[in-house]
């Protein structure tokens, strides 16, 4: 027990939290793709595009993340199809992630007047040639603020794959626990790197959400 | 044939109808103003034209493309029919040049460099030259119009839509943005405009439009119109004005 000094316990989690870095930035990356193109979609006006899309957010805003990870791990297993953990975890995240962007950037797309559509319809623009040159670059500039804010909700629900088997922050808390018995030490240490992750993140959101607002 | 015809066309929104059979024929060079009550449909019908609307009966064709309908060729249609808006909708984030440029530039595929010149030239025409390079934000209610002018000029259309293209702009502002209409007016571009501006209208107009309720109700030579209207709805609404 005592061979498990303060320093030990540090590293090991310091390690892992490499992992919960790694997983973060897929999810956020990869949601970001999939969440862009999902974008696209929901405002096309096209209802057979529009229909399946609010389908995929309603389920995956509507289910718990966990039982999203459940399904990617044990689900496709059911199939023959073997899934490590990495695997599961990064895909339900990904789709989890790319579900609540989609609807934040919707209301930014949205927040956009209506004469702009309009304008560059009347040019002979089409819709994806209104996105990409007229609504979009503006409705990023509102949509950084939630985003970045977001992205603390992406790296806290990273701790949720730590119950697939996924050795990341939370998952090397629980093992260090199980090996040392000092649960205050340990899950006080995971919860100080947590939020050392997080609080920049969210102090920087804030501070552009001013901005914009002074701005306006 | 004409470059704009319109053939009773008729529209509502929900149980409204808004437009009750409306026909009009607009030929190359011809400086149409649409004149009415609020609440009309002058916006209606002018938005019908470039299919920001659509509509539930008749037939709208413009250069020969069929407006409605459910192959509507919106984005050929549109290349040929500018618009111009009340509340200009300049593209906040790009100068004033690239304003002028985004369309030609995405839609025509003309090269960075041609569309350039084009800018340069479209942006002279409304007397704004020196603007090039400044954003919506830093120019007036007038030389925003005039961008928005100069933005649909780009594509060289071949009718261009104005719907009270002053009615935003201060007092001081709208002579500026008509001087722009009217040289466009003189150099033979075929113009369909909504105006509150009933000097303008009769002026530089070729042929008026009063709307009443959802029709044409009286038109003309605009000169003759003004001097005589001949219904007493058209009397009325233009001795309101004075
Ligand atoms: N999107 C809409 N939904 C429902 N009704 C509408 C819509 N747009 C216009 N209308 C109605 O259609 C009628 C005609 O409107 P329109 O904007 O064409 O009038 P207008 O002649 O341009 O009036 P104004 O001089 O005020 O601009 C009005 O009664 C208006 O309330
Ligand atoms: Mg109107």
């Amino acid at each position: 027990m005592s061979d498990f000094s303060f320093w030990v316990i540090l590293k090991n989690l310091i390690w892992a939290t490499q992992w919960t870095i790694a997983l973060s930035l897929i999810a956020f990356i990869g949601g970001g793709i999939v969440g862009l193109i999902l974008l696209f979609l929901r405002t096309s006006q096209v209802k057979w595009l529009e229909v399946p899309t609010k389908l995929y957010i309603e389920f995956f805003q509507g289910t718990p993340l966990l039982m999203q990870l459940f399904l990617f791990f044990f689900g496709v297993a059911l199939f023959g199809i073997e899934v490590s953990p990495w695997t599961a975890a990064g895909l339900a995240l990904t789709l989890w992630t790319s579900a609540f962007l989609t609807e934040i950037w919707r209301g930014c797309v949205e927040a956009i007047p209506k004469g702009q559509w309009e304008a560059s319809a009347s040019v002979a623009m089409n819709y994806i040639e209104q996105m990409r040159y007229v609504i979009l670059p503006q409705a990023m500039r509102i949509a950084i603020a939630p985003t970045v804010g977001f992205s603390v909700q992406v790296i806290k629900g990273t701790a949720l794959a730590s119950i697939i088997g996924f050795v990341e922050l939370t998952k090397a808390g629980t093992m260090l626990n199980n090996a040392t018995f000092r649960p205050f030490l340990v899950y006080a240490l995971v919860a100080l790197i947590y939020f050392c992750l997080c609080f920049p993140l969210s102090w920087f959101a804030k501070r552009l959400e001013g901005k914009l607002n002074v701005a306006r | 044939m004409s470059l704009v015809s319109i053939r009773d066309v008729r529209k509502s929104y929900g149980t409204v109808e808004v437009l009750k059979g409306v026909s009009l024929e607009v030929e190359k060079g011809d400086v149409v103003a649409i004149i009415g009550r609020s609440g009309s449909g002058k916006s209606t019908l002018l938005r019908c034209i470039n299919g920001l609307e659509t509509y539930q009966s008749g037939a709208i064709l413009a250069d020969g493309i069929e407006v409605g309908g459910l192959h509507a060729n919106l984005r050929e249609l549109r290349r040929h029919v500018g618009m111009v808006f009340q509340q200009f909708n300049l593209f906040p984030h790009l100068t004033a040049a690239e304003n002028v440029m985004l369309a030609p530039t995405v839609v025509n595929k003309t090269p960075k460099k041609e569309a350039r010149a084009i800018a340069a030239e479209v942006l002279a025409k409304v007397g704004l030259s020196e603007k090039m390079d400044a954003y919506p934000s830093q120019l007036s209610g007038g030389q925003q119009q005039r961008v928005a002018i100069a933005r649909s000029l780009a594509m060289r259309p071949k009718v261009l839509l104005c719907d009270e293209i002053t009615s935003a702009l201060d007092p001081e502002l709208v002579n500026e943005v008509l001087r722009v209409v009217e040289q466009l007016a003189k150099e033979g571009m075929t113009l369909i405009l909504v105006t509150h501006e009933m000097r303008f209208a009769r002026d530089v107009g070729t042929h008026l439009v009063f709307m009443h309720h959802g029709k044409v109700h009286e038109s003309g030579k605009p000169k003759e119109v003004f001097a005589a209207p001949q219904t007493p709805e058209l009397q009325q609404f233009v001795s309101g004005i004075g």
